[in-house]
């Protein structure tokens, strides 16, 4: 019921129409921001801008360094090289307790001895506004995240995911100009993650807000962020929406750290417009998405799993046509994943969606298949 | 069959504690209790009535008619052990006052301190307790006395023009208290401090909450239960105090601690002595209730 509720509400994601990227105003800019721990760094001359209204995720392997870039955001790092611009201004020189900018902790550092409702007026004591406006604010808060009832109850008198609530309802209260998220659902029972999730994005439609998330996991970042970045070893690797991250990877690493991906190394025999003719292990394919490849080049062809057809008969078509063995099958209920050995020695993936009810199985262990696949569905990897 | 004797395990494992709690602690309790309603005698033990087992049920209801509260009496209307109650519950209150503010900032700056050192600056702490606690209230009469090292400072950095008589005095006293009782304040405010999430104090941070305040705010209340627990591990084994006053103070007023010792050793009057212990613990079980109930309630909010 929850899910569906939010789900009506969802606005369109970015990369269909209209997606937040580079609509709104500038809001937080980093300019070449460097930070190291004894010696190493962590965030390594690094740049990034965000704009009004976004829902950027940072996305990375853990000691990626995100967590080091939203903590300097918060004031809670400083930089040792580079600026921090918020509002055209540089932050570098202002406490945390001064930045306009509030952070959703990933162990959520609700307040032990305080009770909810005390937890969420934290921040509004503060700032000393009246006793009946604060009141009035925190009574909204625990109604946007639907904790009426429980203002009374202390933390450890609550409930995960009702604690996770507690800590937003604490951030938004405060009207920041970002919100800070570190990994904010990974503490939930996957359950209750997924619900979370389409409420957070939700709340962020509706309040307008500027969301920053911190996440290890890459289906937290597609389905809550309208642009992610990708971050491997203190460096952004890739700034862009969801659908683009997925199927326009720019490197390797992007296409293999998001998502399931088959590469196939080969060499560039000719590209132009039309894409480009690989040689590779399993034979001549061919992919239009080439990038700037040349011919002598060594590449990499990503190719999803989902974007693999798999077949008893032979593809009438020549082109990306691949012979091979079932090795092994994934039943995932919703989805098949067949481990086919080509001929060549070669191992990939496929995946189909179940459709029917699978009981006995079209294509089964050791049986010869087809793989093919169109000339658009893979992508030409460089680096 | 297995389950039974695993049941039976578990049981001895409880069963154990206390039966050592009632052969160690009960028991010698109520033999106090019914020393302290007994009357002196020029006798071996110096007391009557005694229980004559071989005298049966009429030497029970001798025994029992021959109890009386008489010392109790006492204790309420001779002044003096009332003033020595008084002074102990004071000197106890100011002793702790002062262990809290000395024990406090220890204890937070010990946790301040960098990660790997913090536990040798702990065994720092509680290192004096190598050493025998007499001796080392005797090294203090040796730092207290006229020629003493306390005095010798004062005069050669000219704070003081003669020496000043610190021993017999209460500042001796509330000095001992303080020495001797200082690990016991700065240990359980440390274990709490020690604990305290560092994000919360960030969440205090970040909601717009500086530094000092959070102090106030996060950090103090999230001590609380340590400082009760420092404070009751001080002020109840104060109250009973007898070395530290009897070495360092003065005789014109005593504390009960040491009105018990005359009472036992001077005047042999067994069942005065055990009259005033068994008021004393009777006093002092109102804080140690106080202090279970809190551990407990720590336990629970902790789960």
């Amino acid at each position: 019921m929850r899910t569906a509720e939010a789900n009506s509400g969802r606005r369109p994601k970015a990369g269909g129409s209209g997606g937040a990227s580079g609509s709104g105003r500038l809001l937080v800019r980093f300019e070449a921001v460097t930070k190291r721990f004894s010696g190493s760094a962590a965030v390594e001359r690094l740049s990034l801008d965000i704009h009004e209204g976004e829902f950027f995720a940072l996305l990375g392997p853990s000691g990626c360094g995100k967590t080091t870039l939203l903590r300097m955001l918060a004031g809670f790092e400083t930089p040792d090289e580079g600026r921090i611009l918020l509002d055209g201004k540089d932050i570098s020189g202002v406490p945390p307790y001064r930045r306009p900018v509030n952070m959703m902790f990933q162990s959520y550092a609700l307040f032990p001895h305080l009770n909810v409702e005390h937890n969420i007026a934290f921040g509004l004591k503060q700032e000393s506004l009246p006793k009946a406006e604060i009141a009035a604010r925190v009574k909204e808060a625990l109604a946007l995240v639907r904790l009426e009832g429980l203002q009374h109850r202390k933390p450890h008198q609550l409930s995960g995911g009702q604690r996770q609530r507690v800590a937003l309802a604490r951030c938004l209260v405060k009207r920041p100009r970002v919100l800070l998220l570190d990994e904010p659902l990974a503490a939930l029972d996957r359950r209750l993650r997924e619900d979370t999730r389409f409420e957070l994005v939700d709340l962020q439609a509706k309040l307008g807000l500027t969301f920053i998330i911190v996440t290890h996991d890459q289906e937290e970042a597609m389905s809550l962020a309208d642009r992610i970045g990708v971050m491997d070893h203190g460096r952004l690797v890739q700034v862009a929406t969801p659908p683009e991250i997925y199927e326009q990877p720019n490197s390797r690493w992007v296409a293999q750290f998001v998502g399931d991906v088959n590469m196939i190394e080969g060499k560039v025999v000719s590209a132009g417009a039309d894409g480009a003719l690989i040689d590779s292990a399993v034979g001549r394919l061919r992919v239009k998405q080439a990038g700037d490849a040349k011919a002598g080049d060594m590449v990499a062809i990503a190719l999803r799993p989902e974007k693999l057809r798999i077949s008893c008969e032979q593809p009438a078509s020549e082109e990306n046509r691949i012979a091979g063995q079932v090795w092994d099958i994934g039943y995932l209920g919703d989805m098949s994943v067949y481990q086919v050995k080509t001929d060549a020695g070669v191992t990939i993936k496929a995946s189909t969606a179940n459709m029917t009810r699978l009981i006995e199985r079209p294509i089964t262990w050791d049986d010869r298949v087809w793989l093919s696949f169109d000339a658009d569905a893979g992508v030409v990897l460089t680096r | 069959m297995s389950t039974q004797s695993g049941t039976w395990r578990a049981r001895l494992v409880v069963i154990l504690p206390y039966a050592w709690l009632l052969a160690f602690f009960l028991v010698p309790f109520l033999i106090v209790l019914k020393i302290s309603l007994s009357q002196t005698a020029l006798a071996q033990p110096p007391y009557e009535p005694l229980f004559d087992l071989g005298a049966g049920w009429q030497g029970l209801k001798d025994f029992i008619a021959g109890l009386s509260f008489e010392n109790y009496q006492r204790l309420v209307t001779d002044s003096l052990y009332l003033d020595s109650y008084l002074r102990s519950l004071t000197v106890a209150a100011l002793s702790t006052l002062m262990l809290l503010l000395a024990g406090f900032p220890i204890a937070y700056a010990l946790t301040r301190m960098p990660r790997r050192i913090q536990p040798m600056l702990v065994i720092m702490v509680i290192l004096p307790f190598w050493t025998s606690f007499l001796i080392r209230v005797y090294a203090w009469i040796n730092i207290l006395q006229r020629d003493g090292l306390l005095n010798q400072t004062l005069l050669a950095l000219g704070i003081a023009d003669e020496p000043v008589a610190w021993l017999a005095s209460d500042t001796a006293i509330y000095i001992g208290m303080v020495y001797s009782y200082l690990p016991f304040m700065v240990l359980p405010i440390y274990a709490t401090l020690e604990k305290l999430d560092e994000s919360l104090l960030e969440a205090a941070a970040d909601l717009g909450c500086p530094p000092w305040k959070a102090f106030w705010l996060v950090t103090i209340p999230l001590a609380l239960p340590g400082v009760a627990a420092g404070v009751l591990l001080c002020f109840i084994p104060i109250v009973g105090e007898f070395v530290i006053p009897d070495l360092l103070g003065g005789s014109d007023q005593l504390m009960i601690g040491q009105v018990m010792w005359t009472e036992f050793f001077s005047n042999l009057d067994w069942p005065a002595a055990s009259a005033v212990a068994v008021v004393l613990l009777c006093l002092l079980i109102v804080p140690i209730v106080i202090y279970q109930q809190m551990q407990l309630r720590t336990l629970e909010g902790s789960r």
